[in-house]
Parts: structure tokens; sequence; C-alpha cells
């Protein structure tokens, strides 16, 4: 008795040091986190911009929806045709022009990689080579690519009009298509890898046994990567859909230093989100809240897509236990 | 019965070729432009301006000495590189430590509120910064420490990604017993965390150090917002500055500071690269 309530005591003595543990983590997150992000929300309700002429800024005060209605209706009075809706739109064109072939590029390099029938010894070799771009300054990558495409005398220009392919050099960076097609392609060169990786060693998660299984039924191998991988990989391919479409969404590095004046060009079509948030806060009028109001846009979309993530992770599981009891519930019922 | 076996062989030899060679292109691919830029850095303006090449010239000292001087004229370039390192190194020890701590408190100690604790941190951990920056821009500018290091190295200690892997990595290398074990033995709390925790997630955070620090060096969008004067600008600021009219007409030069700011990443990289790989792979398997 009098031990068992001294081993109460001593593990309520201990347990109180997991709050000094977690303390600094919560605190920071408190000051440089949830505050600036509740900060963004208040100053999204509230005008607050620089008056260029005077130099003097204006506000926080508070307006109500103002901002918001800037930011939903167009001038003409459309829903949505405004600026932060294009650059949105822009953002989700680039971010699945990217993602499109990373995946499937991705998913057909893990499957190689882990055939067990077709040994690819250097797989070692193409796995750091093919992820090496992933860790590079993506900023360094950005000024590289807007050398390598400059007009009239980047190298690529230069290659193709030197062979004869092309009569003349090509516009890249001036044309709509092509820069939304570079800005996309770096994203993928420097994400397949990283994609291909994580699918590998989720392929090689699966236990060995169910491929054995279905080789030995006659399965061929198509019919075992639909029916056996895909499905299993299933949970692993939407984290990193969303992983994904969180960091596309937030893109900013490669347009804003790949693009000729840093603003979106051609005419604002590869503007993305986070470019023009950064632009209506820190240039011109500095319009503080606007800018904020367009962030929160910006964060009800992110947290749309990493709720779809958690809604159906979670479901899954519930949903087996649900089945699991129902199958069982009917078994005992048939028995009876 | 022996013909098909051949034929069989022929077509894994067939399908071994295939994709070998497909993996070779994406490789090229990925060197590629690496290439031109080492390359190009080695030539002068004058020939970049006018024909391709994949050969190497020898005007590599010559431009940079040219970078040198004309970034002398206003900062000089190692400036920038201890800058970046002053952010790297502070916020990734930071970033560490203070994230294996967080996951050593809710994994070692049942205390009221841990579960929640937990689910907040995995709960937030997909909230981008890019979202909240425009508070954090006004809440940093208005505590005076707008232009300081300080808002880009101590918001590290909160770093809810980190902390995940690390509890994943706890549960599997660090068994309880010793913890109870120290304390028998007379060891306080943050003593065992310090000198018997911390010696035991050694392979979890050298992983987590690589990453943290390849994230800070490359971190362009914060750094962008908060410093305002050059001298205390980070790399991929000066990458930046490069675009600019100072350094426009002369294109071997930015290829050299192109040059200068990947070297040190591409010598980590060939380095651990083996390690990196593993941690990439383990921080997708157990999400």
């Amino acid at each position: 008795m009098a031990k068992s309530s001294s081993n109460k005591r001593k593990t309520v003595e201990y347990s109180r040091y997991g709050y000094f543990f977690i303390a600094p983590f919560f605190i920071v997150f408190a000051i440089f986190q949830l505050w600036p992000l509740i900060y963004t929300m208040g100053l999204a309700f509230c005008e607050n911009y620089t008056d260029t002429m005077f130099n003097v800024e204006v506000g926080p005060t508070f307006n109500g929806l103002a901002n918001f209605k800037t930011i939903f209706v167009g001038n003409d009075g459309s829903l949505f045709d405004t600026y932060t809706f294009r650059a949105l739109g822009n953002t989700i064109i680039m971010w699945l022009m990217n993602f499109m072939p990373q995946i499937l590029l991705a998913l057909l390099l893990a499957v190689w990689f882990t055939d067990t029938r077709v040994k690819m010894k250097a797989q070692g070799a193409y796995k750091i080579l093919t992820f090496m771009p992933n860790i590079i300054t993506a900023a360094t990558i950005s000024v590289l690519f807007y050398k390598l495409f400059d007009f009239p005398n980047g190298p690529i220009n230069q290659f193709f009009v030197n062979s004869g392919i092309w009569s003349g050099p090509f516009r890249f960076l001036d044309t709509k298509w092509s820069t939304r097609g570079i800005i996309s392609f770096i994203n993928f060169w420097m994400w397949y890898g990283n994609t291909m990786i994580v699918l590998t060693a989720g392929v090689l998660g699966i236990s060995p046994s169910l491929f054995e299984a279905a080789r030995v039924d006659g399965a061929s191998s198509w019919q075992i990567f639909k029916s056996v991988t895909l499905p299993l990989l299933r949970p692993i391919m939407l984290f990193t859909l969303v992983n994904s479409a969180i960091g596309g969404l937030q893109m900013y590095d490669i347009p804003k230093l790949l693009t000729t004046s840093g603003y979106g060009d051609p005419d604002y079509t590869t503007r993305t989100i986070t470019m023009y948030i950064r632009e209506l806060a820190f240039t011109g009028s500095r319009q503080m809240g606007k800018a904020a109001a367009a962030s929160l846009v910006l964060f009800i979309v992110t947290l749309f897509f990493s709720l779809i993530l958690f809604y159906i992770m979670r479901d899954k599981d519930a949903i087996k236990e649900k089945k699991t009891i129902k199958a069982a519930q009917k078994a005992r019922k048939g028995a009876n | 019965m022996a013909d098909k076996k051949g034929g069989l062989h022929a077509r894994i030899l067939g399908a071994q070729i295939f994709r070998n060679a497909i993996c070779i292109f994406l490789c090229f691919l990925s060197l590629i432009p690496f290439w031109i830029m080492i390359v190009n850095a080695t030539r002068t303006s004058v020939d970049i301006q006018s024909s391709f090449s994949l050969v190497p010239s020898h005007y590599f000292l010559e431009n940079w000495e040219k970078l040198l001087y004309q970034c002398n004229a206003n900062v000089p370039l190692w400036k920038y590189m201890i800058n970046s390192c002053i952010i790297a190194f502070g916020s990734t020890i930071l970033t560490v430590y203070f994230s294996t701590m967080t996951a050593y408190g809710v994994t070692v100690y049942k205390f009221k509120g841990c579960q929640f604790a937990w689910a907040f941190i995995m709960a937030i951990m997909m909230i981008p910064v890019q979202v909240s920056s425009i508070g954090f821009f006004r809440f940093v500018f208005g505590l005076g420490l707008g232009n300081n290091y300080i808002p880009l190295i101590i918001p590290a200690i909160a770093a809810p990604s980190t902390v995940f892997f690390m509890r994943q990595y706890m549960q599997s290398a660090l068994p309880l017993e010793i913890v109870d074990a120290a304390r028998i033995d007379g060891s306080r709390e943050f003593n065992t965390f310090n000198t018997i925790a911390m010696p035991l997630m050694r392979p979890a955070v050298a992983t987590q150090c690589i990453f943290a620090f390849i994230a800070s060096w490359n971190n362009f969008y914060t750094p962008s917002m908060l410093l305002t004067s050059q001298r205390k600008y980070t790399l991929p600021m000066f990458v930046q500055l490069m675009r600019g009219e100072r350094f426009r007409s002369d294109h071997g030069i930015i290829y050299v500071g192109l040059v200068i700011t990947i070297l040190p990443i591409f010598v980590v990289y060939f380095i651990l690269s083996k390690h990196i790989i593993a941690g990439v792979a383990l921080g997708g398997v157990k999400e």
C-alpha cells in the first residue's frame, strides 16, 4: 500500500517535467507563428496602406469586408475576375503542369527500381543524380535558367539556332506558355527525384509476399502494378499530392527570379499568389490590409487541401474498423 | 523450353537496357544545366554571347577576379556567405535541439494535455509561413527587429515537421527503461535528456541537421522580406542582385557568381548524398 502510493507520487512528480520540455516550442510558436497569423487575420479587416504622396501610413482602421470585396469582385462587378484569383489560377495551373508529369515519372521509376526481375544495379547513382536539383538553392536555379533561356543569345537559343534546327531565336520568357512551361519544368525537375525516392520506399514497404502470391497466381506485371502496388501506395501518394499542392501554392522564388521584371511576365500570367501578396504589401502604396485579405484566401485554400488529407487518412482506418465490425456481425447472424 | 527461357532472358536484357537508357538520360538532364553553368563560368562574356559550347575555356580566374572587384565596390562576396552561414548554423542548431526536446517531452512524459499537444503539433505542420507573412512582417518591424537576424533564427525553435520526425525515430530508438534507469542513478531530467537521449538520437539528429541546414541556406522568401541593408543580405539575395543592372553587362561573372553559390551545396551533397537520400526515404515512409 505504502509502496504503491509512493510510486504514484513519483510518476506525478516526473510527468510535470514534460511541460518544461515542450514549453520552448509552444512559446516560440505562439510568438512567431500564431500571433502573426492572428495579426494577419485582423489586418484583413482593416484599411492599412501608405499614402505615397505624403509618405504616411494610413490605418490600420477597421473597415469590415471592404478588402475582401476588392479581392472577390472585379472592377466590372464580376465575381472572381480579380488580380488575386488570376494569380491563384496561375499558381494552380503551374502546379498542375509540374505535378502531373512528376507523379507519373516518379511512379514509373519507383516501379522500375523495385522490380525484382529486371534489376537496376546503378539505381543508387540514379537516385543521387536525379535528387540533386532538389537541394540546390531555388534562387540560383531560377537565375541559371533565366540565363539559359535568354534572348537572343542564351545557350538554349544558341544551341537550336547554331545546329540549324530553328531559323531564329525564340523569346522564351516573353511568351505566356513557354514561361509557364519553364517554371513548371523547373519545379518538376527539382522535385521528381524526391517523390521517386519517397514512392520507392513506399513500394519497398509493401510485404514482398503479396507480390510473390500475385506472381504465383500468374498475374502480369501490369496487373500486379494495378491491383497490388497502386492501391497499397495510395496513402503515400495522397500525402505526396497534398504536400506538393501546399508547397506549390506558396511558389515564389522561381517565378520571382525567372521572369524578366520579377513581377510575373509576360503580362502577369506567371504571377503567383504569394508574389501578388508581396507586391501589394511591399511595393507602391503598401496595401497591407488588402495583402492580408489575400493571404487569408491563400490560407483557406491551403487549409482546404490539408483537411482533405486529414479527412481521407483518418476516415480510412475508421471505415476499415466499421467494415470489420459489420462483417463480424453478419457472420454471427449467419451462424445464428 | 530452353528457347522460351532464352526469350525471357532477352526480354529482361532489353528492358534493362531501355530502363537504364531512360535513367541515364534523366541523370544527364539533372547535370546539363550545371555543366553549361560551369563551362560558361570559364569563358569570356564575348564568347558566351557568340557561341554555345560544352568545352570549358580558361578564363575562370579572370571572371572570378572581375566578380570580386564588382562586389567589393559595394559589399564583398564573402560577407554574403558569412551571413548565410550565421543564419543557417543558428537556425539548424535551434531546430534540431528544440525539436528533439519537444519530441522527448511528448514521448517520455505522460502529462495532462500530452495527447492534445501532439495533435496540435500535427495540425500546425501543414501551415506554411507564407500565409502569415504580412502579420509577421508588421510584428517584427513593430518590435524594431527588421533588418536583424533574430526573426530569421529564433522561429526555427518551432519546427513541427522536425518534431514529428524526431518522435517517430524516438519511439524506436529510445527505450523508456533507459530513462527510468537514469532516474534511479540520480540523473536529473534535463541531464538525462542531454547526456542519454541526445546521443541515442544521433542518426536522426544528423539527418535533420542536414535538412534544416539546406532549408535555411536556400531560404529566399523570409530574408528578402526582412533584410533591408545590403550588408546583411544572404547568398540567395546576392543571386537576385546579380540579375540587376550592375552585373547584366558581363555574362561571365554571373555564371561565376552562380557557381560560387552552388559549390558549397554540391560538395556537401556529394559527401552526404547517401544519408540525405536515406533521410528522404525514411521521412516518406514514416509519414
